[in-house]
């Protein structure tokens, strides 16, 4: 083990393992929005947008995102796009993540008793106010455990985003292994630094868990 | 004699091509109560959901006052404030605490000063024995407490009836009473209440005014005395017999 390596490296290290959160956090970010608008749309099955959303998360649930990534990045210019691969990693993380948060909020939704928005609406609330008052309060922490999940798998996802040239962890140690030989150093590296980005939304996820089971409405 | 608040007329309502209410009528006076009464699958949830415009109608009309009752129409939701509903399995909101589940529709709905309904809330709570569960989760209550705190709610919109529907039928037997002196004493405030119960003896205790509906019509009606002691019509006459049944029944078995 070579502590200077590891030493002169760490630096490179931590930038990468920032830009793999940031765009990780934003990609997930955009994921949140797009996958609580198709879980509104299924949810009050608004006609024909329905079918589009469907056949979004099929697609987007059924092609790996390393394809996604290269349609983006090679694909968008071709049309006259013009794109840079930040935008790129973000635009195939939330493509990807949009379809996977829309399927946890919708589980959240179907959690949902019907009644409740009779009983809303025998309250005199509108359709807008049942929504933030009621269904979506409910439906949002039954999916708490599965939305975490889904944090998780994306982040560990970004891996694929030194395809385009993105200088994320992934990127930066095959870079050093290719240029220095030091295999081992880089290994534990890229291992010690994903553990440090994705342990403690683990750790988040498993407390929350006990929590949503222990606040458990049912009932 | 008192102002008429709810009135339905030749109200017509189908599933498919199922008749489940045919030409019914019916006035709720200014501080009546009237008890519905009938045996399971005649309609009387179907009515009262009507009521509140939570179910289409085919023909017929319902007002509250002067203003149409319809479903999907745009005042509905001007309406259903003055209109207080309370369902068989309470449907409070599970994540708010009991304060939170009242103050939400005078708040939002009502735009309400939260300090004064919060006053109100309190002290409805107070008078249903529930004031020290403001701050629990429905979650951590009993059934019957539920079910007086789905009463309060209602309530503290101020409607102006309250619709309430077999609101003790998922209680266990200990916990009926509770719920229902608290509508007794509702009734003594001279509340506008229509009432689906299978409850008999509380019905009589009650009721201003008893109705009893069968296939989707109103068979018979009266005061208490005239529908449930002397029923004129066979088929109330049956209905009520079952009850009377259920009691040598119980009775034996026990
Ligand atoms: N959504 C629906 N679609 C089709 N039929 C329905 C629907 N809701 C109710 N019905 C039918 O309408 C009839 C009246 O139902 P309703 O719930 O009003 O009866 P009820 O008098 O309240 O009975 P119970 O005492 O069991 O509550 C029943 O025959 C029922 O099967
Ligand atoms: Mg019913």
């Amino acid at each position: 083990m070579n502590w200077e390596y590891i030493q002169k490296y760490l630096p490179m290290y931590e930038k990468a393992a920032i830009l793999t959160l940031k765009l990780g956090v934003i990609g997930i970010l955009f994921a949140v929005l797009i996958g609580l608008f198709c879980a509104v749309i299924l949810y009050y099955k608004v006609p024909v947008v329905k079918r589009i959303v469907a056949a979004y998360i099929e697609l987007s649930r059924n092609t790996p995102l390393l394809v996604q990534l290269f349609f983006i990045y090679y694909g968008l210019p071709k049309i006259g796009i013009a794109t840079n691969a930040e935008a790129c990693g973000i635009a195939g993380l939330a493509f990807l993540g949009g379809s996977y948060m829309a399927e946890s909020f919708r589980s959240g939704f179907e959690a949902v008793d019907k009644i409740q928005e009779e009983s809303a609406a025998s309250l005199g609330m509108n359709s807008y106010q049942t929504m933030r008052y009621v269904i979506l309060p409910q439906a949002v922490s039954v999916s708490v455990p599965g939305f975490l999940a889904n944090v998780i798998f994306l982040l560990k996802e970004t891996s694929v985003f030194s395809a385009i040239s993105l200088m994320d962890l992934m990127f930066t140690a095959k870079d050093l292994i290719g240029l220095y030989y030091k295999t081992t150093e880089s290994l534990i590296l890229l291992v010690g630094f994903y553990l440090l980005l994705l342990l403690p939304v683990s750790l988040l996820g498993m407390w929350v868990e006990r929590r949503v089971r222990y606040a458990g409405f049912g009932t | 004699m008192e102002e008429t608040i709810l009135t339905v007329k030749h109200l017509k309502k189908e599933y498919e091509d199922k008749t489940i209410l045919n030409d019914v009528d019916l006035a709720v006076k200014k501080g009546e109560v009237v008890v519905i009464i009938g045996p399971s699958g005649c309609g009387k949830s179907t009515l009262l959901r009507c009521m509140n415009g939570l179910e289409k109608t085919q023909s017929g009309s319902i007002k509250l006052r002067e203003e149409a009752i319809e479903a999907g129409s745009g005042n509905l939701v001007q309406i259903r404030q003055k209109i207080g509903m309370v369902f068989q399995n309470y449907e409070l909101f599970p994540h708010l605490t009991v304060l939170d589940n009242i103050l939400l529709a005078p708040t939002k709905v009502q735009k309400r000063d939260k300090k004064d309904v919060k006053a109100e809330a309190l002290k409805l709570l107070e008078r249903v024995g529930l004031k020290d569960k403001a701050g629990s989760y429905p979650r951590q209550l009993s059934g019957g407490q539920k079910q007086r705190v789905a009463i309060v709610r209602a309530l503290c919109m101020n409607p102006e009836i309250l619709l309430f529907d077999e609101v003790t039928a998922a209680l266990d037997p200990e916990m009926v009473r509770e719920v229902l002196d608290v509508m007794l004493e509702l009734a003594r405030q001279k509340r506008t209440m229509v009432i689906v119960t299978h409850e008999m003896q509380f019905a009589r205790a009650v009721a201003d005014r008893v109705l009893f509906i069968d296939q989707g019509k109103i068979m018979e009606e009266g005061t208490p005395e005239e529908v449930l002691e002397h029923p004129k019509k066979e088929r109330t006459q049956q209905f009520l017999n079952i009850f009377q049944f259920e009691k040598v029944q119980e009775r034996k078995i026990s």
